[in-house]
């Protein structure tokens, strides 16, 4: 029960991670040029995903934290989601004369919660990096400080925060009371007895997580805040945001409900189908009608939410692996969309109006390019990688006999297409209006469109490696 | 039979002030209110055999953070405050669904059945005294969540402070 050394090896990466990010915000102090405050919070995420990925496992703190494959996983998409955060932010700030170099710890800090998240074994270590990923993110969301949509976006996203954590506090305190534990491992244990199986107090304390968990990933009906909030936080923000809190959410939603609560399979299953089918419903027919390109984007990322949770309702180990597959996919093909409306950001007045793609083939070629690929991988159109996800999705639900939330599934995707195929056909298919200007087009903006386009398309023609490797990470659940 | 009559007073007591705090139009009165309410939730904690958490919460709640709520509500412009609308119009709605998510919770807990107890037993707080136990489960069991819970602190001093003070630049 007490503390030994040997626990530190467990979480060496998010205690370098801790470490540095505050010697940083001391450093930060004399040091004028943020480029500087950038690269060196690039090092620190890059030395990070080193030592994550020789990380012993194990469970450690007297099973606070757990520390698997599994976790290993999550914590390398937070990571390359703060990366490439990271990297396109720096010209943003600048140019609205906002860039500070406590925006970057903040960064570390949201993406170290999101680790403790996904390496947590304890109710408690779960909720803790909970808050701290949020609280995080609530204040980078309101960095725009003269920004009247940027303020109003922080306050709401905090507001209904607030309100969800609640919801899971609650649901934490009903399920300490009924086990006796708030450790998932014990949790497990004592359902799986099934003494308690069906009590209408342990299905209340289902039904707080999925509030709560749906909250984090942005699922209907939980899904308000999202637009409004991805559409005034600052961009690069917006992209850091529409990942990382989705792929922890998503993180302990298989912890709790597949690992924990796997004996009642039946309840919380039947619960996310529900929302999972509202959640495409929602996202995918808001889109249509949207005209700004980060709204629309937003509801976009609705739809994702809704169908990643077709991986956590098959509860198997299959649909696990599928979901998180889904999710490394999702991060690189969301965020690189998100960098093109970064790339095109015209000096600091913004480029959010879908008019604004209007014949961008015949001014900027290249990235009108890259952009059909990112929207093609959204819509889920072979060969990109965003086939191979939905492909493993709808194989595991099938699998574990899901078939009619499939086919909704497919009927969703089918409708998603008409409007990530209008940005491509206001791309080709129409005479620019304006010159597009680009006076300064920042060189790190670029590497991150070729990572995330390399990887769409990669992904997309050799998937094994990814597949193998999501499958061998989920191999830590059970059936 | 003396316990219960004391839970119901506390508890009756804890969603009357409640209401109290949210009811009230001036921020001012508000407060006060909310003073009154850690008071009588510090004394269901002594009803639990928490004496240390009674203590905690009269220091912290009633004594540091409502200061520091008043100084906020100082801040405003009261005149302005109580002239303005207080509820948005839905609020009939939010009322009605708090009212069914109440009743609910209360038909759920009927079925309530506890799990087993912890280590932590009324005669070990005795023998080691209500710090010691709470010290001791904090710095073993609780230790990495409770450094983690000064990474939550630190984060939201940083970002009251770029928030808040930070100098923008013109």
């Amino acid at each position: 029960m007490n503390f030994q050394m040997s626990d530190m090896a467990y979480i060496l990466p998010e205690t370098i991670m801790a470490v540095c990010a505050m010697l940083l915000l001391v450093a930060d102090l004399v040091i004028h040029d943020k480029k500087v405050t950038a690269w060196l919070s690039l090092a620190i995420v890059g030395a990070t995903m080193a030592f994550t990925m020789s990380v012993p496992v194990g469970t450690a703190f007297s099973g606070m934290v757990v520390s698997d494959r599994y976790a290993t996983f999550f914590k390398m998409v937070f990571l390359i989601n703060a990366a490439l955060t990271i990297l396109v932010s720096g010209a943003y700030f600048s140019a609205r004369k906002e860039e500070h170099g406590e925006y970057y710890i903040l960064m570390l800090f949201a993406t170290l919660g999101m680790m403790m998240m996904a390496s947590s074994g304890d109710l408690m270590s779960l909720y803790l990096g909970l808050e701290l990923m949020a609280l995080s993110t609530y204040v980078l969301a309101g960095f725009l400080r003269r920004d009247i949509k940027s303020n109003e976006a922080s306050v709401k996203y905090f507001m209904l925060g607030a309100f969800s954590s609640a919801f899971l506090l609650y649901g934490i305190s009903l399920i300490y009371g009924l086990t006796g534990t708030t450790q998932l491992a014990g949790i497990a244990k004592m359902l799986g007895e099934g003494t308690i199986t069906g009590n209408p107090v342990l299905l209340a304390a289902i039904v707080m997580f999925v509030v709560a968990f749906g909250f984090k990933v942005a699922a209907a009906p939980f899904h308000m805040w999202a637009p409004d909030v991805y559409e005034g936080a600052p961009t690069p923000v917006t992209a850091f945001m529409s990942v990382g809190p989705k792929a922890a959410g998503f993180a302990v939603m298989a912890r709790v409900f597949v690992a924990a609560f796997a004996s009642e399979l039946a309840g919380w299953s039947a619960l996310l189908a529900m929302l999972a089918v509202l959640t495409m419903a929602v996202g995918n027919i808001m889109a249509l009608g949207q005209t700004n390109i980060k709204r629309m984007l937003a509801y976009s990322s609705i739809a994702h939410a809704g169908y990643a949770l077709i991986g956590v309702i098959a509860g198997t180990a299959q649909g696990v692996a599928a979901m998180m597959n889904y999710m490394m996919i999702y991060a690189f093909m969301n965020f690189g969309a998100f960098a093109v409306i970064i790339l095109l950001d015209r000096n600091g007045t913004g480029f959010d109006g879908l008019d604004d793609f209007r014949g961008l083939s015949k001014t900027r070629p290249g990235i009108a390019f890259i952009m059909l690929l990112f929207m093609f991988s959204l819509a889920g159109i072979p060969p990109t990688a965003g086939f191979i996800g939905k492909f493993y999705l709808f194989t595991a639900a099938v699998n574990s006999g899901h078939v009619y939330i499939v086919i909704a599934a497919a009927i969703f995707s089918a409708i998603s297409a008409y409007f990530y195929l209008r940005v491509v056909r206001l791309m080709y298919m129409e005479a620019p209006d304006s010159e597009i200007m680009c006076a300064c087009e920042p060189v790190r903006v670029k590497i991150v469109l070729a990572v995330t386009a390399a990887a769409v398309v990669l992904i997309g023609l050799f998937p094994d490696a990814l597949v193998s490797l999501a499958r061998g990470s989920a191999s830590v659940f059970r059936g | 039979m003396l316990v219960e009559l004391f839970f119901f007073y506390f508890a009756a007591a804890v969603i009357g002030l409640s209401l109290m705090v949210i009811t009230r139009k001036n921020p001012v009165h508000s407060v006060l209110w909310m003073l009154l309410l850690f008071f009588h939730i510090a004394g269901l904690y002594l009803m639990l055999n928490a004496e240390m958490m009674a203590a905690i919460q009269l220091i912290v709640y009633a004594g540091a953070i409502l200061v520091l709520f008043l100084f906020v509500v100082l801040l405003l412009d009261l005149k302005k405050e109580i002239g303005e609308e207080q509820y948005v119009g839905v609020w009939p709605t939010g009322v009605a669904v708090a009212v069914a998510l109440f009743t609910l919770l209360l038909i759920m807990t009927r079925s309530f059945v506890a799990g087993p107890h912890g280590n932590i037993t009324i005669e070990r707080v005795r023998e080691l005294s209500h710090p010691g136990v709470v010290g001791r489960a904090m710095f073993t069991e609780y230790l990495f969540p409770f450094e983690v819970a000064s990474l939550v602190l630190l984060v939201a001093v940083i970002g009251a402070i770029i928030l808040a003070k930070k100098r923008i630049k013109e």
